[in-house]
């Protein structure tokens, strides 16, 4: 979904005293007009896209304001009844967390041993990983317990697993995990 | 928190850690309401409060059980006759305990049913408990015995729920009966006495009283007080009956179901709510049930379900719950004949939760690991977690940046430092670097359990990809491997449903379509997958139904219609809930049990704490009512009913099998059913309230590296840890992000002056900090904010650290998790970062 930038302030101007440019208003003082043609100017020709916020669990609605696909400003969204278009000094950064020299772009690896990374292709990287994979679990599945109880399981496999993850991403990997046997499956959640 | 007449903060540093969501206690202190903060520190949060109440960090259920000692025995509490109809209809006060229940009054300091731990299986040595408790001494006094024969083998499971009929519990609802729950209470909190409490936490007797009283008048017909916490209560090893300690207090206030009371947890992380409700966590499935376990009665589908459910209540729906998600995993091959596929799911043997998974990892027992989004290279006994990734024989690494987690084998302090060299660890690591909130289709659960869409407004630079495009591609690639195999160990993988490949190419090859995930987790019928489910009151026990998580069933109710993209706030000075902002599970309520609204005749408790009432007809209100809503509030219970027909029109909590809120529980915790006062595992203070240290089945791995200082000279100082507002956890979300780096460059430890004088110290000195495990450098800063606290007649230092730096980043610094040790929780694993022992010298 992509609201366009224009129709969005048209309807965040309609809220009135929900939004942060309505707060003003309750000032005494009427900014609107200052205020949107300030927004225009730092947005101009920009795509609104709603998101939210992936620091804290508060769930700070945002706007990501995109020119020909690339992301020029993260801003909180007025329309959100939990942040009303604030943000944090974190969620004022969510900008840099796409923005960033820093950022990593290639698959890396590193054999046993090695002292170096070495540039892999992302395909090869998902094939040996699934090799390895399989082979782990294929050697280590434990079937029965020695009484007899059917366990159907290994614990040789660790997957470990942020917070900050879509509900999508929890659900497939909690899957395909159980799917397979593996029963140690964490999450940021528990610590 | 905007209709709180009253807040209490403890636990949290809410204005810095959570600062918007901040924005609503501040908006209700504008409207009026008091402002308490309990806590070691004088945080933002303390300097907004009208009240700060100092306690030393581990103390909490001394403060909490002072209140309620304080609460109990007050005259407005005896007084007002709201308290006494809240409590003898809405919560256990009146339910009359078995005559084998011991009490910590009676064994100083612990219950009855106390054991050495025998529990665990030989292949899984790792479950940590240094004892156990039989619980069965804690349940309640039962009338005969109403459960049915076994009757016929499900589906329908029906004869099944009604064999597990209990007993009906016994009731005194003049509450004087000598075990009746509330006099239990009473005098399980009759020591703590603000003079006592004052002695165990440090905090003046006086503003013991004043919180008290704060809340005391907060409370009742016409106003409601919230609770809000955060890790400061849960990272302990007694975290969960510090909770449960709130609740007892809240319950008691008549606080729950009401706007503006209950209890917030703030919880930490975008989706921290999502990845606990649909579990990436060993111990559950689904919707909070428990996962399959070979310690249990577990062996088939319905020795699970006598073992789990629950005749009363609403788990006596689990089988339909349980069946609908064995649907979701292995589709058309999960059928009635084969106990839909149960046997292929797999079952734990014990705790693989985060802490003994590393120990188990240092001892060379596990052989891989995918790390996504986590950053154990700076976690919990930092040295002893990476001497386990060191003994991988491969470990992937998916994140934004080349977070500690995935360069330990060349730059780790034991490699810098020469013990460890780079060349001898023989662990395949791989780094994938990962695509960006923005730039990714897909939904968070945010704190208040609302799920909330995001929309993909880029694409993601380079080999940069989602982590949904990572578990697929691995899916897709593990199911061809397996796709031919006849061995019954892999018919699990070989018929796990797994379709999420997008109708339309998306732009990024390979990458699923999350909403065709979100439609599994929210359900279908089994024979139509177009028709989505409505609602969890639609679900079968029969396999016509296919449904991931039971909670969130409701929330994509037909093709086109993801309600998580819900996006319209109610209008301005209007009275609601926003319930067309996002989804919140169960059913979209807002707040839960929220039928304690109103009265047991079903009016508003009063006019100005109006939230659900009954109209005549039915349950109505400004939230989404969550009861029955056609059973009127006069309907008896049916004793021999099942699920809901158990309980009465006036029985708001209704997932409890006797559907009232718990002030005692009578199972289910592993450490008692009442919250008590334990020391932290490691303290500087002898438990002044029993003679029992600490808790009796707390969890702690014992290794030569993960030591715990006894009570001596050289470890005397309490240390805490925290969370800055421009930093992020581990800080591979902030360390890298040249604003956040600018903004707060460098650890440090706050100090209070008295002890920097002591030791020589001033302000920007480098201090050396040591536990028993580790010793890191940081700089001081001596602030007014940290104090000396009385404790049992001596004074006792007090400092904290932030922990969010590590070797690499925009900013560096030395990792305070190489100071924490591997000791936790009995009921969740959860380790003690927040109240341990340490030493500080000038370096």
């Amino acid at each position: 979904m992509v609201v366009s930038r224009r129709d969005f302030l048209r309807s965040s101007l309609g809220l009135g005293t929900g939004t942060a440019l309505g707060s003003l208003v309750g000032l005494g003082t009427d900014l609107t007009p200052a205020m949107a043609r300030a927004q225009e100017l730092r947005i101009r020709n920009a795509q609104a896209t709603p998101s939210v916020c992936p620091y804290c669990s508060v769930g700070c609605a945002t706007l990501v304001h995109t020119v020909d696909g690339e992301i020029v400003n993260i801003e909180g969204d007025p329309r959100s009844p939990h942040n009303e278009g604030t943000l944090c000094p974190k969620g004022a950064a969510i900008y840099q967390l796409h923005q960033n020299p820093n950022r990593m772009t290639q698959v890396l690896h590193r054999a046993p041993g090695a002292t170096e990374w070495e540039v892999w292709d992302l395909e090869r990287a998902m094939d040996r990983v699934a090799e390895l994979v399989k082979e782990t679990r294929d050697e280590t599945f434990l079937e029965q317990l020695p009484d007899g109880t059917r366990v159907n399981q290994t614990t040789a496999i660790f997957a470990l697993g942020g917070a900050t993850l879509d509900n999508e991403w929890n659900h497939m990997q909690q899957k395909l995990m159980r799917g397979l046997g593996v029963v140690p499956i964490e999450n940021q959640a528990r610590i | 928190m905007e209709f709180s007449d009253c807040v209490v903060i403890e636990g949290s540093n809410m204005a810095e850690c959570h600062p918007v969501a901040f924005r609503w206690p501040m908006k209700a202190k504008a409207a009026g309401a008091k402002l308490v903060h309990v806590d070691p520190r004088f945080t933002r949060t303390s300097a907004m409060a009208d009240v700060h109440a100092p306690i030393r960090a581990g103390s909490d259920i001394a403060f909490l059980g002072g209140l309620i000692h304080y609460v109990i025995n007050s005259e407005r509490w005896n007084g007002d006759p709201f308290f006494r109809e809240y409590v003898v209809n809405y919560t256990n006060a009146a339910t009359i305990v078995g005559e084998e229940f011991q009490d910590t009054e009676e064994l100083d300091g612990v219950f009855s049913g106390l054991m050495r731990y025998t529990g665990g299986v030989e292949e899984w040595p790792f479950d940590g408990f240094l004892g156990r408790y039989d619980p069965s001494s804690w349940d309640y006094a039962r009338g005969p015995d109403r459960a049915a024969a076994p009757g016929r083998r499900g589906p329908p499971f029906d004869d099944l729920i009604r064999s597990l009929k209990r007993g009906q519990p016994l009731r005194d609802e003049t509450l004087q009966h000598p075990r009746c729950i509330f006099q239990i209470v009473k005098r399980h909190f009759s020591r703590y006495t603000p003079e006592m409490v004052s002695n165990v936490t440090g905090c003046p007797v006086d503003r013991i009283v004043e919180v008290a009283e704060t809340i005391l008048a907060n409370s009742g017909r016409e106003r409601t007080t919230a609770w809000a916490y955060a890790v400061g209560w849960t990272q302990h090893t007694y975290g969960p009956q510090m909770i449960g300690c709130c609740a007892l207090l809240q319950l008691l206030l008549g606080n729950f179901g009401r706007p503006g009371g209950g209890i917030m947890a703030l919880r930490g992380h975008a989706s921290i709510q999502g990845s606990t409700d649909i579990p990436t966590l060993y111990h559950s499935i689904h919707g909070y049930m428990p996962a399959p376990s070979a310690l249990k009665e577990h062996a088939t589908l319905s020795d699970y379900l006598r073992s789990e459910a629950s005749a009363e209540g609403y788990w006596a729906n689990m089988p339909k719950f349980l069946v609908s998600y064995l649907k979701s995993m292995y589709g058309d091959a999960a059928t009635p004949e084969n106990d839909f596929g149960y046997d292929w799911h797999p079952k734990i043997i014990g705790d693989h939760s985060h802490l003994p998974m590393f120990v188990a990892m240092a001892e060379g027992r596990v052989k891989g690991m995918l790390c996504i989004g986590q950053n154990p290279g700076t976690s919990l006994n930092a040295s002893v977690e990476r001497k386990g990734l060191r003994q991988l024989d491969w470990l992937v690494v998916k994140d934004n940046f080349l977070i500690e987690t995935a360069t330990f084998w060349h730059n780790a302090p034991e490699v810098e430092n020469g013990s460890v060299r780079t060349e001898d660890i023989q662990t395949e690591v791989f780094f994938f670097p990962s695509a960006q909130v923005a730039e990714i289709d897909g939904s968070f659960t945010n704190t208040q359990r609302m799920l909330q869409w995001h929309y993909k407004a880029a694409d993601p630079p380079g080999d940069c990809r989602s982590d949904p495009w990572f578990t697929h591609q691995l899916a897709l690639r593990l199911k061809a491997m397996y796709a031919d195999s006849e061995l019954p160990r892999d018919q699990g993988i070989r018929n796990l449903v797994w379709d999420y490949d997008p109708d339309e190419p998306h732009e990024i090859p390979g990458e699923p379509d999350p909403e065709k995930v979100l439609k599994e987790v929210g359900g279908y019928y089994t024979d139509d997958p177009d028709r989505h489910l409505g609602g969890f009151g639609e679900l079968r026990d029969d396999g016509s139904t296919t449904c991931a998580s039971w909670i969130y069933c409701g929330v994509f109710p037909e093709p086109g219609r993801n309600l998580s993209k819900n996006k319209e706030p109610d209008p301005p000075g209007t009275i609601g809930a926003h319930l067309n902002w996002g989804w919140a599970w169960p059913a979209n309520r807002r707040v839960l049990y929220n039928r304690a609204s109103a009265d047991p005749r079903g009016e508003p408790w009063s006019e100005r704490k109006r939230w659900v009432w009954w109209d005549g007809s039915r349950w109505t209100g400004y939230d989404t009512p969550d009861f029955a809503l056609q059973k009127p509030p006069t309907a008896p219970a049916d004793p021999n009913g099942i699920g809901l027909d158990a309980h009465s029109g006036a029985q708001p909590f209704i997932m409890k099998p006797d559907g009232v809120g718990w002030l005692y529980n009578p199972a289910g915790l592993e450490d008692g059913p009442l919250p008590t006062h334990y020391e932290p595992a490691e303290s500087p203070v002898a438990n002044p309230l029993y003679s029992q240290q600490n808790s009796p089945v707390l969890k702690y791995w014992r290794r030569d590296d993960n030591r715990l200082a006894e009570m001596s000279e050289e470890y005397p100082i309490i240390i805490t840890t925290y969370r800055l507002t421009e930093h992020y956890l581990a800080g591979a979300m902030s360390r890298w992000n040249p604003w956040l780096s600018e903004l707060m460059p460098e650890l440090f430890i706050e100090m209070s002056p008295e002890l920097a004088a002591e030791k020589d110290i001033g302000n920007t000195d480098w201090v050396r900090i040591s536990t028993p495990r580790g010793s890191i450098r940081a700089k001081a800063l001596v602030t007014r904010r940290m104090r000396a606290f009385q404790i049992d007649g001596r004074i006792v230092h007090h400092v904290g650290m932030p922990w969010h730096w590590g070797w690499e980043g925009v900013v560096t610094g030395d990792v305070v998790n190489e100071m924490t040790a591997l000791v936790g929780d009995p009921n969740v694993s959860i380790h003690e970062g927040k109240a341990f022992v340490c030493n500080v010298e000038k370096a």
